[in-house]
């Protein structure tokens, strides 16, 4: 993809083509550049930088991303194209959790039906984006960096390597963090807080010809004891297997540009335990196992006004997650359910973008996608006790799903607008249809599949303009999302809970629509060349038509002060919050109040024998303020002051 | 003269609803055919006697020397107490009786129950089905007697069997959707559906209603509520 990026920007460039606003987050290819952040921070704090995107957070690992205000049932992650899906049945592993920022280049994220490409959305998608290196023959390099921080003890160790040769590369790259529980504004220690990971990546890609190559790609990521302090139960061990073989081909003919074809396979291991926590009504575990295979081949290319894409993809998952409750009395046996019954998912999607560059000023982006999606319940176990609920219930399910979009552009040398309307729809996750009595601490209630739900679906408006002068740039974004037989757990109060201290049930089900309106404003003036202040506004609202969704961005701000040079920046910037006015009461959601916190932040890189070496350090919330915002699960206090050191050396 | 061989689907005969198969057979091993046997099953404590529920024997389809039936025992053998079965049988117009001592163990989990009802009625309620519970939706099949001197039972008509299947293991959580018992016309005996969401050690919490819905023995129970109801039976698998 990353080809398929820069040949598009090439195309584009030559044309003298509108711009279009492509929402990238750069994550890692030039690190030592990207002066102002924590180059080792979390891939969750430089997702969290998009405008688009909140992470709530469970604790101080594996943030989820919401795009748009939505959960991860509403969008799609992938990494390099590939679907990958989350083993965990409370959410506790977001694929963005099973990669480190060293082995991404970037994240692609994509808003509403423009992030199609890859599966059926609502609110879009992202791409994490893979590093690695080209056969340009520059040999062997690499570095090496570690870094500290000072609230929860955090250390971090790594490792990049990387070796081009003329026909050959290969990149491999390791990094390890540990962190102890870390403590919230004022000193108070949030217990089950800790977590250690280590991450392995390795790359190799070979050139078949000037034209051709393929490359293999493997990650592996483990982490062990992570604790996730706003809910009951912590992991013990999650690990994920990731891996591909891909074939590229670059200027295929004249109107093809670039084809990409690769398969691949994922596994991922989730086991999730209490062994940690001292008082608990009744020990259990709760493992969960996803296998992914599948494939995709894009295309795109030209011909005359038109820059096309086309993606063939299709994929085969099997979800399993079970539930052990260890009896306190020691004479009865120990009880078990399956929470997913072993649901197989087989999809294919057909995707097409046709962008037509009308002038120099006008282009306009169509967008289409078809998919159809097979789910079947393969184990007998699970199958029976969901007949408890669904006596006629089918083994299988057969779904289609489409979408369809238009975007209309228009850039000058200052302004550019983006106008765009979007239908899609996609099909109830896992949990969804086929979860059994799923514990959700956020509102306490436990939580009942529904195979028979409608697609929901979803139509959107959004508009983007910018606008650049040498100083000044400025961003807008408004969309409103009208979701359609909007999935979301409806008391059934006939039902009687399983998790003791739970609520009661809610079974999933379809409200006849929901609502969502974002927008979000970015500004940046240079005063001087070295000196520039930014500043940011976002605020959400969503809707059903009795009562306002949960976990939905109240208005939030920040701003910055920046000092860049050639080798030394510096950064100080405030975020904050007002308290939230619209909140999901009725999914337990508190109201956030509002808070201010401040950063600081340091970086300066040196020349030691010819190799560079940087140094970043900073201070964050200096002012150890106590808060807790909209996207923090049971309103969990966030992390107080906190010190960081990284390093980096390059050789 | 006779041996008559008892076989149940465990080897044992336990406290509760017993599935027996008795076969009669010569001392040196024959299998007796065209026989007419009777059977009635007592426990001696010491100066008294009582029986308990059972059906008459018939012989098991295309056979002709295994016959058929159960019994419904209340309570275990205990020295000095113990039960006895006598069998009434005829060959050839010639009748014979044979008696013997049979070992009646108390299981693990509860499939019977015994009471004395609001009504001053002594019932006996056991359950027959689910015997080999599994996950999901298990029929339920229970048989309800009652008797007026310890030694005649007789079915009972017309009453309901609620159920309330519950975890004591975990806060003594229920499960959803389960069918209440209602007696069915053909065998008279009450059948209904419970629910199983998960493995493990089961309550099934029963409250006996008459015809009229009196409630005649057993207590509905509030959410997670920390006891069970007067009458239950137990399940785990």
């Amino acid at each position: 993809m990353v080809e398929a990026q820069s040949d598009m920007d090439t195309l584009e460039d030559k044309s003298k083509s509108p711009k279009v606003l492509e929402e990238v987050i750069i994550t890692g290819k030039n690190n030592l550049s990207n002066k102002q952040t924590k180059i080792l921070s979390s891939l969750d704090s430089y997702l969290e930088s998009n405008a688009a995107i909140n992470m709530i957070k469970r604790g101080a690992y594996a943030g989820e991303p919401f795009i748009n205000g939505m959960a991860t049932e509403r969008s799609l992650i992938t990494i390099d194209g590939m679907r990958i899906y989350g083993a965990c049945t409370d959410k506790m592993d977001p694929i963005t959790s099973y990669v480190e920022i060293t082995n991404l280049s970037k994240a692609n994220i994509q808003s509403g039906q423009s992030g199609a490409q890859h599966g059926a959305t609502i609110a879009g998608s992202i791409d994490l984006v893979r590093k690695h290196s080209e056969c340009n023959n520059t040999g062997f390099k690499g570095n090496v960096f570690t870094g500290i921080e000072s609230n929860n003890f955090q250390k971090i160790i790594g490792t990049k390597l990387q070796y081009s040769g003329c026909d050959f590369y290969t990149d491999f790259d390791f990094t390890f963090r540990d962190a102890d529980n870390y403590k919230a504004g004022g000193g108070a220690e949030i217990l089950y807080s800790q977590f250690r990971k280590y991450n392995l990546s390795g790359m190799a890609g070979y050139k078949l010809n000037d034209k051709q190559d393929i490359a293999a790609s493997v990650i592996y990521d483990h982490a062990t004891d992570v604790g996730y302090p706003a809910l009951p139960m912590d992991v013990s061990m999650a690990k994920a297997f990731i891996t591909s073989l891909q074939h590229s081909f670059h200027e295929v003919n004249r109107h093809i540009h670039y084809w990409e074809s690769k398969i691949y396979y994922n596994h991922v291991t989730h086991i999730m335990d209490d062994s940690k926590r001292p008082i608990v009504p009744i020990r259990m575990d709760m493992p969960g196992w996803t296998n992914t295979a599948g494939f995709y081949s894009f295309i795109n290319g030209s011909y005359k006004k038109h820059l096309w894409k086309m993606n063939l993809s299709g994929h085969f998952n099997k979800s399993l997650a079970e539930m052990t409750m260890y009896s306190n009395n020691t004479n009865n046996k120990d009880m078990f359910m399956l929470t997913w019954p072993d649901v197989r998912t087989y999809f294919s999607n057909l995707f097409i973008e046709d962008k037509v560059l009308w002038n120099e000023n006008w282009s306009s982006v169509f967008t289409a996608g078809a998919a159809i999606q097979y789910n079947n319940i393969s184990d007998t176990l699970g199958y029976e006790t969901l007949k408890i609920f669904y006596p006629n219930l089918q083994h299988n399910h057969l779904r289609w799903l489409n979408n369809i979009g238009a975007k209309l552009m228009y850039a000058n040398n200052h302004w550019t607008h983006q106008f765009g309307l979007a239908y899609g729809n996609r099909a109830p996750s896992v949990s969804e249809g086929y979860g059994f009595y799923l514990f959700n601490s956020f509102d306490r209630w436990d939580y009942i599949g529904n195979p028979y739900m409608k697609n929901e679906s979803s139509f959107e408006i959004s508009e983007s303009s910018t606008f650049n002068t040498k100083r000044f740039s400025a961003k807008a974004q408004i969309n409103y999302f009208r979701m359609n037989h909007y999935i979301i757990g409806i008391p059934d109060t006939t039902l009687t809970s399983m998790t003791i201290g739970a609520n009661g049930v809610k079974i999933y089900d379809q409200l006849p629509n929901a609502d969502l309106f974002n927008i979000g404003l970015n500004m940046t003036y240079r005063i001087l060349s070295p000196l520039s202040i930014s500043s940011k506004f976002i605020y959400r609202l969503g809707k059903t038509q009795q009562t306002s969704l949960p976990q939905i961005q109240p208005f939030t701000y920040g701003a910055a002060i920046k000092y860049e040079q050639k080798t030394f920046a510096t950064e100080i910037s405030m975020e904050g919050a007002l308290a939230q006015t619209t909140y999901g009461s009725e999914f337990g959601e508190t109201k956030a109040p509002a808070y201010t916190i401040f950063n600081i932040g340091i970086s300066k890189s040196f020349l030691l024998n010819k190799h560079e070496l940087g140094l970043r350090g900073g201070i964050e919330n200096i002012l150890d303020a106590n808060y807790s915002t909209f996207a923090d699960w049971n309103r969990i206090p966030r992390m107080g002051r906190n010190l960081y050191l990284n390093f980096v050396w390059k050789f | 003269m006779h041996t008559i061989d008892l076989y149940s689907a465990s080897g044992k005969l336990e406290v509760g609803y017993n599935k027996i198969i008795a076969h009669i057979k010569t001392l040196d091993g024959q299998s007796v055919n065209n026989s007419q046997m009777t059977w009635a099953p007592t426990m001696y404590m010491g100066a008294m006697n009582h029986s308990c529920p059972y059906s008459p024997l018939s012989l098991v389809e295309n056979t002709s020397s295994y016959f058929e039936g159960y019994i419904i025992f209340q309570m275990a053998s205990s020295s000095p107490d113990y039960w006895e079965i006598a069998f009434n049988y005829t060959i050839a117009g010639a009748n014979y009786t044979l008696k013997g001592e049979v070992e009646v163990i108390a299981p693990t989990r509860r499939k019977v129950v015994a009471f004395k009802g609001d009504d001053s009625v002594r019932y006996v309620l056991a359950m027959v089905e689910p015997s080999s519970p599994k996950f999901g939706v298990n029929d339920m099949i229970a048989m309800l007697y009652s008797t007026s001197d310890m030694m005649t039972f007789s079915k009972v008509n017309n009453y309901t069997i609620k159920i309330d299947p519950r975890m004591p293991d975990m806060g003594n959580h229920g499960s959803p959707k389960n069918v209440d018992l209602t007696q069915d016309a053909a065998d008279k005996n009450y059948h209904g559906q419970v629910n199983f969401t998960m493995s493990g050690y089961w309550v099934i919490n029963l409250q006996l209603l008459n015809a009229q819905s009196g409630v005649i023995k057993g207590e509905q129970l509030p959410p997670n509520s920390p006891t069970n109801s007067s009458i239950y039976f137990e399940v785990e698998y």
